[in-house]
């Protein structure tokens, strides 16, 4: 076994026995990368000398015998819409090609805090907007378990480079799924983090209210851990909470024995793949056998979701992306006659379709004499949609539902159908919308061989259930599918 | 056929905080271009806002000096648009549920008070400047004022003329200084107002369609403004037109105002709550604190001034609406040395005068509360006199000296006792008999010259009216 192809956690012990460094760690997933990445395409940008130099000083404070984060030393991809200081963040558009912050994130902070090396920038849908990464303005991603087949998105370089082994784990984001759908198409895991636990600060904003970075790795162990650096106060950000955070990876004992698991009937309706339904249903049975107590539970609001979620999320995008006006940075036109004529320009010429298509619908939902019709709606079924989830957790300590309604489509089939890239949202929206963590784990793959994912859905500030209950699983089937071979 | 003009006011307040409102960066005026900014006020990707405590508490201060409801729960909302001094496209500001609400302000006007409804005070950011020069060719954006807090104050359509609208912005002004929450540089743009104005024949009872003026910058502009706007819809209006509903851009140097776009054109801000800032929540102890920490504020202090202090309505108003001279006045009272009616004459007679001449604040000067007030009282206790005061005032001013030190050195004390003034008068009188004769002959005048003559025998240092009743008195001997 190569080294890129082991967990975080087993690397971590390796470099604290000096059974090899970070300088080789980092060398095998770069080896990786050299072989891998025509095919796949997950990243950007890749952050090579960087990344060594990061590597070297990491194993110079073992060699000095200081005391390191468990995850210090463990190569990291980072989706191109959290900021780097000194390497350019795209959010794989043409708007903002050469954009190269003054500035990090408070997550890459805390990615540099904890030791953790650097690879590069991941691809994603352009402004983190679409379910298959197929907007990017720069390259298309391919999923790594089947290369014909988009990764998902948005964080589909961030699956991607992780199910390929070109990262050990990765930082994605999620605002209606973006984690999560793409970590069920390409196999792995991902956890939308409830909001507010994981500073906002640096992150290119998509919707605001909505918008949380997360962990995806291969084991939920390293998805625990990574969980753990990213999480905590920042007093950049106003919406991040103030609280107390427990160990992630203390709890994770595999036992799902009195796990009380509820199972709404609304995310297995007629549009959700009978393939999919069938994995979720032999895992859930997995877990009943083993004692968790399985409940059918009903959430009616769920039909709602997907239109307010768009709504409040392209509401929200319209203004976030506004600053994208070619007068301080990024892409400008380079012909025009006046300022409106250089907005008109660079903004037709610098944002894609899809992206165009969200903030002309998020400028009419917020237009005068429409506000109340669609904005003010949406956010009082928010209301309704939380409340209905909370009354929902005082009978089960988690909620299983498929992650996505199918499993990853081939590259080109759905890009001029746009509804129906909607829908495969559907049930990962109520989630952020609920300001609610929820992770997706793997649950074996459909009849093509291509994988299922789990979606476990938490109430707030209940990841330590979460990660708890999605080890259980994992234990139970013994251990996720690790790298994709890119046959 | 008479009109009445209808007015109201939106004015806007840049806030005194050491820092900007959503960022670390330093509040600071007339820095070189682009040096006061981070990327949070420059809206790069990824930034975010965080609230400035400090801008709550200044626009809660306002709103109790207007007799204002505090809303303990308001949010933050966007103001979408576009402009090339507005960096993240969208300003944040207040909407539905602003901090403070339904307050009125007194004004005097010729002597007669009227009460105009305040609306609403809400805070917001202020934007960049564009900077068009010939050197350069198209436009340059200096984003040093992004992100310097404002708050906004809307007034209610309650003003009827521009000497109205005058008297209510000096007063808003006069309020913002005593609170030590705005530099009130004019120059410096730290008031402007925006001016709805619409006028309706007398006796009317519906209003008539208001048009928005911007771009006003200075108080006197404002009168201007709002004379030329009413006196242009009284026009279109006499010419059988109607006025429509706009937004006009007023030319103070041309004195004219110039259409900026109608209503049609108006823009859809698609205000929204601002997602990334959390509800604004203030307790109602912290309410009642803010309300305790006000200071006396200007209209309190004139009445006390004239009923208690004795003062003339002008005279008390002149003092007032100078925060340094109420501050300096105050506190020499507080002394007890002198007369608060001599005092006022001395602030607004020599001190206003160094004030204006040197543009210094007279709180800056070796002009002590201590030194003014009993440099005030050894004239009272006609220990010098008037003209040797202002020499010892230059003194304090110059040398900064303590008075009873300069009238030592220089050696003014006034000679007021009776035996030492009638040994001069007398030796006047020996030496200058003919002007004694001439005197006794009907020739009045002659008195001046020998007191006179007495005075500069006592080198200045005579009591003055003491010693022209002694002469008088051996005269008529």
């Amino acid at each position: 076994m190569e080294l890129y192809q082991k967990s975080a956690v087993e690397l971590s012990a390796m470099l604290r026995r000096k059974d090899c460094s970070a300088r080789e760690i980092l060398s095998s997933v770069y080896a990786r990368i050299d072989g891998a990445e025509d095919r796949v395409g997950a990243y950007v940008t890749l952050t090579r000398e960087k990344a060594f130099e990061q590597a070297d000083a990491v194993d110079a404070k073992i060699a000095a015998g200081e005391q390191l984060h468990p995850l210090a030393g463990i190569p990291v991809g980072v989706k191109d819409n959290i900021c780097t200081k000194g390497v350019a963040t795209t959010c794989s558009s043409r708007m903002l090609e050469n954009f190269v912050p003054p500035y990090n994130a408070t997550v890459v902070e805390r990615l540099m805090q904890a030791g953790m090396v650097m690879t590069g920038k991941l691809n994603m849908d352009e402004f983190a907007m679409g379910s298959s990464c197929e907007t990017s303005y720069f390259k298309k991603t391919h999923n790594p378990r089947d290369l014909s087949r988009v990764p998902g998105g948005s964080s589909g370089g961030s699956a991607a480079a992780v199910a390929s082994g070109e990262a050990v784990v990765a930082l994605g984001s999620d605002t209606g799924g973006s984690i999560r759908q793409p970590a069920a198409y390409c196999g792995v895991v991902g956890l939308k983090p409830t909001y507010g636990t994981v500073s906002r600060y640096g992150l290119v904003a998509f919707a605001s209210s909505l918008d949380q970075i997360g962990p995806m790795a291969r084991t939920v162990t390293d998805t625990a851990m990574l969980y753990g650096v990213l999480c905590g106060h920042d007093r950049m950000d106003a919406t991040s909470v103030l609280r107390e955070y427990p160990s992630f990876t203390s709890g994770l004992d595999g036992n799902v024995a009195g796990l009380r698991i509820g199972v709404p009937r609304e995310y297995f309706s007629a549009g959700v793949d009978a393939s999919v339904k069938e994995k979720v249903q032999e895992a859930l049975s997995l877990l009943e056998r083993n004692g968790a107590v399985i409940r059918e539970i009903s959430l009616p609001n769920t039909d709602g979701a997907l239109a307010a979620y768009y709504i409040l999320a392209c509401a929200e995008a319209s203004s976030n992306l506004a600053r994208f006006d070619g007068v301080k940075y990024g892409y400008r036109a380079k012909d025009y006659t006046s300022l409106n004529d250089m907005y008109e320009k660079t903004r037709s010429e610098g944002f894609g379709d899809e992206v165009k298509r969200r903030i002309l619908l998020g400028t009419f939902v917020l237009s005068s004499g429409y506000y109340d019709a669609y904005y003010k709606k949406a956010k009082l079924f928010q209301k309704k949609l939380s409340a209905e989830f909370e009354e929902a957790f005082a009978d089960c300590d988690v909620i299983a539902t498929p992650t996505a309604p199918n499993t990853a489509f081939r590259i080109g089939e759905n890009v001029d159908d746009p509804l129906k890239m909607y829908a495969s949202d559907v049930c990962t929206v109520t989630v952020n919308i609920a300001s609610l963590p929820a992770i997706s784990v793997p649950c074996g793959v459909d009849a093509a061989g291509l994988p299922v994912g789990l979606q476990l859905i938490g109430s707030r500030y209940s990841e330590q259930t979460l990660l708890r209950a999605a080890f259980g699983y994992e234990t139970l089937v013994g251990g996720f599918d690790g790298v994709a071979a890119l046959s | 056929m008479k009109y009445e003009t209808i007015v109201g006011l939106e004015v806007h307040a840049e806030l005194s905080t050491d820092s900007k409102i959503y960022c670390d960066c330093k509040n600071a005026f007339g820095m070189e271009v682009n040096t006061q900014v981070c990327p949070i006020c420059m809206g790069m990707p990824g930034t975010l806002p965080t609230l400035n405590k400090k801008v709550v508490e200044y626009a809660v201060k306002m709103g109790h000096a207007l007799g204002c409801t505090i809303n303990t729960v308001s949010k933050q909302d966007r103001k979408n648009y576009f402009y090339p001094d507005l960096p993240k496209a969208y300003q944040i500001s207040q909407s539905d549920i602003p901090l403070c609400e339904n307050g009125s302000l007194t004004i005097l006007v010729d002597g007669v008070e009227k009460t105009i409804g305040v609306t609403r005070i809400h805070i917001e950011e202020d934007a960049g400047k564009l900077l068009h020069d010939d050197s350069f060719a198209g436009s340059l954006v200096d984003l040093n004022r992004c992100g310097v807090p404002l708050i906004e104050i809307v007034s209610e359509p309650d003003m009827r003329s521009s000497a109205d609208a005058k008297a209510y912005l000096e007063t808003i002004r006069e309020i913002l200084m005593y609170l030590g929450i705005s530099d009130c540089k004019m120059q410096e743009g730290s008031i402007r107002c925006d001016i709805n104005v619409s006028v309706r024949k007398e006796g009317d009872t519906q209003f008539g369609t208001r048009v928005e003026m911007k771009n006003v910058n200075s108080f006197s502009g404002a009168v201007r403004a709002i004379e030329y706007e009413a006196q242009r819809q009284i026009e279109v209006l006499e010419a059988g037109g109607t006025i429509s509903q706009e937004t006009r851009r007023w030319d103070d140097a041309q004195g004219k105002n110039f259409l900026l776009r109608s209503k049609e054109d108006a823009h859809d801000y698609r205000y929204f709550p601002e997602p990334d800032l959390r509800t604004i929540v203030i307790s109602p102890e912290e309410v009642a604190r803010l309300k305790d920490e006000l200071p006396e504020l200007p209209n309190k202090k004139l009445a006390r001034y004239v009923t208690e202090l004795g003062l003339s309505q002008k005279d008390a108003a002149l003092i007032v609406e100078n925060l340094d001279k109420s501050m300096l006045f105050d506190e020499t009272v507080a002394l007890g040395l002198c007369q608060p009616k001599n005092l006022s004459n001395w602030i607004l007679g020599d001190i206003s005068k160094y004030m204006n001449e040197t543009s210094r604040s007279i709180l800056d000067t070796p002009l002590t509360p201590k030194r003014l007030g009993s440099l005030i009282q050894s004239i009272e206790q006609g220990k010098i006199s008037n003209a040797s005061g202002k020499i010892v005032f230059d003194a304090i001013l110059h040398e900064d000296k303590d008075p009873e030190t300069v009238i030592q050195e220089k050696r003014m004390a006034q000679v007021s006792d009776a035996d030492a003034l009638t040994q001069i008068a007398q030796q006047v009188l020996q030496a200058n008999e003919k002007s004694v004769t001439d005197y006794k002959n009907g020739k009045t005048n002659a008195l001046g010259f020998l007191v006179g003559q007495c005075m500069k025998l006592s080198k200045g240092q005579a009591n003055p009216a003491m010693m022209k009743e002694i002469i008088t008195a051996l005269l008529q001997q």
